[in-house]
């Protein structure tokens, strides 16, 4: 068989980790070979292996039958391997061209060629689709433009190995369609693509092969077309793994979160991001704010939760006006949060799990004693965690966060505010960049929270999590609430039309 | 027998402990910075071979007896020592300590520059405090240092002005401040000789026993409340509530306001807390007793305290933990010392050149740990390449 590249027998082993425990890739010449696997099954060090980030210890490296070592990033990129990282590696305040050229420049003389390198770049981008506006700064243009940017990138430097790290976990919708077209054409000229996904319905759309790890092991590798989304899920969990979500008819109590005509004012463009908006979110049950992303939801959080001051309006938690309280208060009296972005703000990542995990309560007598803190204390209450949340750490509490996977970060962020006790809890794209077996069991978690009678708001993106979670649905389209649906009755068409502003609604509160 | 379990226990708590010594960060840690020192020493070595082949080895033998070089005694040695480090380490820790909230406190001259205005004025007006005097002294340092490390930090936290550039400025504002009110009073300002009248002796420090120990040395109890505010440093940044919100604010100020910290009372604070750091140790210079043969004046003129940057380097190869800095301190003294003791062998100036060489190269011992694990691993890799190699349907040969 003619493979492109063939890592063979891989281990990797970190401290209480075996990242990866003999496995076996090969990819073929010209096809989308899909990496499939859990957070933390060993995707990213497979990659990073083959990437140069990381040596292996046993196994090897063939690229066209002839074994290799690959040191650094630059043997990969001389070996044309090349990556789009799924945070991008752009400079902000570099154009479009530049970015695709640094590292790489064409010289002529004492200075950049950068007509040359311009003419190129046209070429590619006609031959493969990819529009871009090379002379636009990459923090004016949109996420998906600036995947396409760290597409040429690779193309640019004649890579003929593209790995793709879950290259659709920021785009929309449309942005996903347009991205599936793009490989198909990049294979189509003879490129091999690695995607990296954990995103069943894009692998059955668009891969040839699938190779799935778990917990660092090759389970196996298949042709998508003989086989199905449920035995891959099986493949990649390792049991049979529950799509609906399972859950009674909600029986909204009393309201825990009020919300009156909240008007949020953005800091830069000073414009009203939330406009004159008013909801309720009662016990036991799962309010749903949905919308396009930057439509205002993620500020109405904010305010709720403290992080951003309301401009006018209120916001009542249990009977009492909070809305001129700090965060601290609020944290305190009732109001958990599951940030939007893990690493912004849901963690400290230089702190170990264990201080992470205290991260909302260290400074309550449970924790600390005359300002002292009781680690003691802080340690057991890891340990106690960890076990009910089956959190993965290989140090236990004493774990670094940034060492963790993306799944296990969130699933600790989530332990830490279930535990916390509030009445109201707060969630924020709760499942982006999860597997399916941690969405499933993120889910579970917050179906168990409406039950025991906590007031849910959520706020997602992803149209299917909507409609599945949520008992109400509130949309929002530029900064306020159009429309208020019931998921039953409603469809992913209708859904869309009103987050798009297709369809005017009305709403009451 | 519990004697003997307990015995057993700490044999082998003591046995794991050396087995995982080498996994230990922290050792990994110590390893670098002893290895960037070592190389930091040879390239000092190198210099003065440059420079002055002839006496090169004496005066580096002379630099490497540091301290106990002194050619009066070597007891004289280390209470000269301990002196001298005072002021660095406590300028040490105040760079440290904002760098543990992820500040850069730069302005540690001007901090120590008031601490020592302060001090010097309670030793000139509070003749009446009898022997509370110096403790008022330093009291008085604190707080003007306090303020000197606040207001840069209150300008941070509310304004988001950069600390560094804050700070900057008033290190000359603080010098000038103090020259002009010194100038400005003719009790305390002497004319003359630009500088200011000497201090009563009954304003000084203590000597707390140093001078027994010690006999003959510059030592008093501002060393040992130096290496206090060091371990109270590392106990309040490790083991407690504000430590813990102080970092949490250094290594990300969104999760911190998020987990519910004041991340703007944490800025001002850390800085208001390394100001005072900074001031007490110019507190402490100004009313040492070891200071008397030079008068315990401030000279005016138009330069910054010294003490304050070399605060800095101290912070770098202490890695800002307070412990690390009390050695790091104590080390640069020690070699400053030793090169004070070689100046009729080689000029001060190149002294000053390998002192600095020293702590550039120690400032590097993040670079040469990246350096040994990089090794380790290659080392790896090319045994496993070999070992294919061997294999006898490795080669096509």
């Amino acid at each position: 068989m003619d493979y492109i590249i063939e890592m063979l027998n891989i281990s990797k082993e970190f401290p209480g980790v075996k990242a990866n425990d003999n496995v076996t890739l090969q990819l073929r010449k010209g096809e989308i070979h899909a990496l499939l696997g859990e957070n933390g099954a060993g995707k990213s060090t497979l990659m990073s292996i083959l990437f140069g980030l990381y040596q292996p210890d046993s196994g090897e490296i063939r690229v066209k039958g002839q074994t290799v070592k690959v040191r650094d990033p630059n043997d990969a990129n001389d070996l044309g391997i090349g990556m789009v990282h799924q945070h991008f590696k752009l400079v902000e305040n570099f154009t479009v061209l530049d970015n695709i050229l640094l590292g790489h420049e064409p010289i002529k003389g004492l200075f950049i060629d950068r007509e040359q390198a311009r003419e190129k770049i046209n070429t590619l981008s006609t031959t493969y689709k990819l529009h871009i506006d090379s002379d636009a700064l990459i923090g004016e243009i949109s996420v998906g433009m600036q995947q396409r940017v760290e597409i040429l990138k690779m193309l640019f430097r004649d890579n003929e190995i593209l790995i793709f790290d879950e290259p659709t976990a920021v785009l929309t919708p449309q942005e996903i369609d347009e991205l599936m077209g793009i490989m198909k054409n990049l294979t189509k000229e003879g490129k091999s693509i690695i995607f990296i996904t954990h995103k069943l319905n894009e692998i059955m759309k668009v891969s040839d092969r699938c190779t799935v790890l778990r917990r660092g092991k090759l389970i196996g590798t298949v042709e998508t077309s003989k086989t199905s989304i449920p035995e891959l899920s099986r493949m990649m969990v390792g049991r049979d793994v529950q799509f609906q979500i399972e859950k009674k008819t909600a029986k909204p109590a009393e309201a825990v979160l009020t919300v009156e005509n909240l008007t949020v004012v953005s800091p830069y463009s000073q414009k009203n991001v939330v406009d004159d908006v008013s909801f309720q979110v009662r016990r036991g049950e799962i309010v749903c704010l949905a919308g396009i992303e930057g439509n205002g939801q993620s500020e109405v959080i904010y305010a709720i939760t403290g992080l951003m001051r309301a401009a006018s309006g209120r916001i009542v938690i249990k009977d009492e006006d909070v809305t001129h309280k700090n965060i601290r208060y609020r944290n305190d009296h009732g109001v958990s949060h599951v940030p939007e972005d893990r690493h912004r703000f849901g963690l400290i990542l230089d702190y170990n799990l264990a201080y992470n995990l205290a991260l909302k309560q260290y400074h309550l007598p449970r924790f600390q004693k005359f300002g002292f803190l009781k680690k003691d204390a802080i340690n057991a209450y890891a340990e106690k965690l960890i076990e009910q949340y089956d959190i993965r750490a290989g140090q236990g509490g004493a774990t670094l966060a940034r060492s963790m996977s993306g799944g296990n970060q969130q699933k600790a962020i989530i332990a830490r505010e279930i535990d916390k006790g509030s009445d109201l809890l707060v969630a924020v794209q709760v499942t982006r960049g999860l597997d399916v077996g941690a969405i499933e069991y993120i889910h579970g978690q917050i179906v168990k929270e409406r039950d025991k009678g906590k007031a849910v708001l959520l706020v997602s993106l992803e149209i299917d999590e909507v409609l599945s979670l949520s008992d109400r649905i509130l949309v929002m389209y530029e900064g306020k609430i159009v429309a208020e649906l019931d998921p039953k009755e409603t469809d992913e068409l209708e859904l869309g039309l009103y987050m798009t502003g297709g369809k005017e609604g009305t709403y009451h509160a | 027998m519990p004697d003997r379990g307990f015995v057993k226990n700490a044999l082998s708590k003591t046995e794991t402990f050396f087995k995982e010594l080498p996994q230990k960060n922290s050792f990994k840690i110590f390893v670098s910075v002893l290895v960037s020192v070592l190389i930091g020493l040879f390239a000092g070595l190198l210099i003065l071979l440059i420079f002055n082949p002839r006496n090169s080895f004496r005066a580096f033998g002379g630099i490497l007896a540091g301290a106990f070089g002194d050619p009066t005694s070597v007891l004289i040695g280390i209470g000269d020592w301990f002196y001298y480090a005072t002021p660095i380490l406590l300028t040490g820790l105040s760079v440290g300590f904002a760098f543990k909230t992820g500040l850069f406190n730069i302005g540690a001259a001007g901090q120590f520059m008031v601490g020592q205005y302060a001090a010097l004025m309670v030793a000139f007006y509070g003749g009446g405090l009898g022997s509370f005097q110096w403790v008022a002294a330093l009291a008085a340092g604190i707080l003007a240092g306090a303020l000197w490390g606040f207001i840069p930090g209150f300008f941070k936290a509310i304004f988001n002005v950069n600390e560094v550039i804050t700070s900057i400025m008033f290190n000359y504002i603080g010098m000038y401040l103090t020259n002009l009110l010194i100038k400005s009073n003719l009790t305390v300002y002497n004319q003359a000789r630009t500088e200011t009248h000497k201090i009563n002796t009954e304003a000084f420090l203590p000597k707390f026993g140093m001078d027994k120990i010690l006999p003959g040395s510059r030592a008093d109890i501002g060393f040992l409340i130096a290496i206090l505010v060091a371990i109270s440093m590392f106990i309040i940044l490790n083991k407690t509530k504000f430590g813990f919100e102080l970092k949490g604010v250094g290594y990300n100020r969104h999760a911190s306001r998020y987990a519910g910290i004041n991340e703007k009372k944490a800025i001002i604070l850390s800085m208001a807390i390394a100001g005072a750091l900074a001031a007490l140790g110019g507190a402490l210079k100004m009313i040492a007793p070891g200071a008397h043969n030079v008068g315990n004046t401030l000279t005016v003129e138009e330069m910054l305290a010294p003490e304050g940057f070399n605060g800095i380097p101290v912070a770098l190869l202490g890695l800002s933990n307070p412990v690390g800095i009390i050695f790091s301190a104590l080390f640069i003294t020690y070699i400053q010392r030793g090169g004070f003791f070689v100046q009729s062998l080689v000029m001060i100036e190149i002294i000053d050149i390998i002192i600095g060489v020293i702590i550039y190269f120690s400032a590097f011992s993040l670079v040469i740990r990246l350096f040994f694990e990089r090794r380790a691993q290659r080392k790896r890799t090319e045994a496993e390449l070999e070992a294919d190699e061997l294999k006898p349907e490795g080669g096509e040969a």
